[in-house]
């Protein structure tokens, strides 16, 4: 087993762990801690795909911003003002239709993607590719997600203002 | 460079990444131990004391003597804490500290992982030392460690904005996310510092100096306010919360803090020195250059950076023990009135001025 084997299975462990953790505790807490662990392990995975950029952007969205936000949240309704958070299982029909078709969907490109598996296929990075697409190609649709995000910012911003 | 080194020495790849990883791990120690001490003579010639004397020359041995006192100390768990996430959070607290070092460029041949986005991997792990603070606090079921917690996560929150901020300045100049090019950009004299311009050519140089030097101001206070040092020390403001979020922890995981703590002043000052201060590069040439000795020139590199680092920090410990400790609606308004709007025009005019 090379390094590269090894640290594939370490960072699968650590996801499909955790995520089975998120999945069955019943302390919101425990899950929001869990899923660190599984956002964690994904950007792990991302970083031997060569996957470099998404791999922090996930650290930073994911661990720096929305769980923080859901910690913030869980924080302090739970434990200062005594909200009771529900954590049994509810809509299972639903919610069973809807991860199914999402799971289906998740198979049909695990299939159907050239995984590049050995170290020597990995580019050395992909920022100025990734920097060269967004502003060539895709450039009026970042922009447009640009001014979207102004949009939720000032919304926020109006919401929270005092009257 | 060295994980060649190394693999090449062992004949294994495991291990030689093994002792890559560790290498920090003795840096920190031996740092921590050291500004532990720095920490107390400083304080105590600011106040016109002589601080610890009794064990070695001037109390040199005392930060070890205390660290064995630590590590006999009983390790208290209170009755109500949440076991699992107690003990678990010092170590993400520290994990988090210790991750960023991957990324910092002691010298030409030592840089833990040659990262093309050194910058923004600083940034992203350091958002799991807020994660564990919260740990911290929320494990602890105190008040006190609580509110500090979640003190300390919105300060540290706030102040990523305008860090971000100066870091897109310097990728408009330099073109580059790597930390150990950014250095490699900055040799020669120090004229060459990205706080005199950089490698600029021409009138744009000038141009970009005070710019350069209001980045490098709002780096800086941001980035002490990322440490929770004085003046921004709200999460653990002795007259209000007793500790913060670190208020239950005793022994050898409350030492944990303290070395997440000083790791990650040292982290910030390398993030501060990278970017602008020229990195590893020596201000004036090297020793290893004049009398033909190349293998001299990284170890002189390791010691300038170091240096440059420490200096910093020495300055993180003199603003603590200069300034009064601000209260939590100043520090918002510090971050999101002035620090915010200065990085932002900051960034404009740099932006500007690199087009023209």
């Amino acid at each position: 087993m090379n390094l590269y084997d090894f640290i594939f299975y370490f960072f699968a462990a650590l996801t499909i762990v955790s995520a089975f953790f998120v999945v069955t505790t019943k302390n919101i807490i425990y899950a929001a801690f869990n899923l660190l662990l599984t956002f964690f392990g994904v950007a792990g995975i991302y970083v031997l795909l060569g996957a470099d950029f998404l791999a922090i952007v996930q650290l930073i969205i994911y661990v720096g911003g929305i769980l923080i936000l859901m910690l913030f949240g869980v924080m302090l309704t739970n434990k200062i003002t005594n909200v009771q958070i529900k954590t049994e299982a509810s809509f299972v029909i639903p919610a069973s239709i809807g991860v199914g078709l999402f799971a289906g969907v998740l198979i049909a490109i695990l299939l159907k993607t050239e995984w590049r598996n050995s170290p020597a296929d990995i580019p050395i990075s992909t920022l100025v590719p990734i920097g060269k697409l967004l502003m060539e190609e895709w450039a009026f649709v970042f922009i447009l997600l640009g001014v979207l995000l102004l949009i939720a910012l000032i919304g926020a911003a109006s919401i929270a203002r005092k009257e | 460079m060295i994980f060649e080194f190394f693999a090449d020495l062992l004949g294994s790849q495991i291990l030689s990444a093994i002792i890559i990883a560790a290498l920090p791990l003795v840096f920190i120690i031996l740092y921590v131990l050291l500004a532990n001490w720095l920490e107390r003579k400083v304080s105590a010639h600011m106040q016109d004391r002589l601080g610890p004397m009794r064990v070695g020359w001037h109390g040199w041995l005392q930060p070890i003597a205390d660290m064995i006192k630590i590590l006999q100390k009983e390790d208290i768990v209170a009755k109500d804490a949440d076991r699992k996430l107690f003990s678990a959070a010092p170590v993400l607290v520290f994990v988090g500290c210790y991750a960023a070092f991957a990324a910092i460029p002691f010298s030409s041949a030592f840089v833990g992982a040659d990262l093309e986005l050194g910058l923004l991997y600083i940034l992203a792990v350091s958002s799991i030392v807020v994660a564990g603070i919260l740990m911290a606090g929320w494990a602890s079921n105190n008040k006190y460690a609580l509110i500090g917690a979640v003190r300390s996560a919105a300060q540290i929150i706030s102040y990523e904005i305008p860090t971000v901020f100066i870091i897109l300045c310097i990728i408009i100049v330099s073109g580059t996310l790597n930390l150990t090019t950014l250095s490699e950009q900055q040799s020669g004299t120090f004229l060459n510092w990205y706080i005199l311009g950089g490698d600029v050519e021409g009138w744009k140089k000038f141009a970009l100096i005070p710019f350069m030097f209001i980045g490098f101001i709002v780096m800086y206070i941001s980035s002490v306010a990322e440490s929770n040092r004085t003046p921004f020390d709200l999460p653990e403001a002795e007259s209000e919360l007793v500790a913060g979020y670190h208020t239950e922890y005793s022994g050898m995981k409350f030492a944990m803090y303290l070395f997440a703590e000083y790791a990650n002043m040292f982290v910030v000052s390398a993030l501060v020195v990278a970017m602008f201060l020229g990195g590893y590069q020596s201000p004036f040439g090297y020793v290893g250059d004049l009398i033909n000795v190349p293998w001299l020139i990284p170890i002189e590199q390791f010691f300038w950076f170091t240096v440059k680092g420490l200096f910093f920090v020495f300055v993180q410990m003199w603003l603590r023990w200069t300034l009064p400790r601000l209260r939590v609606d100043q520090l918002m308004a510090l971050c999101w009135k002035y620090l915010i709007p200065i990085a932002f025009v900051n960034l404009l005019i740099i932006s500007f001025l690199m087009i023209l």
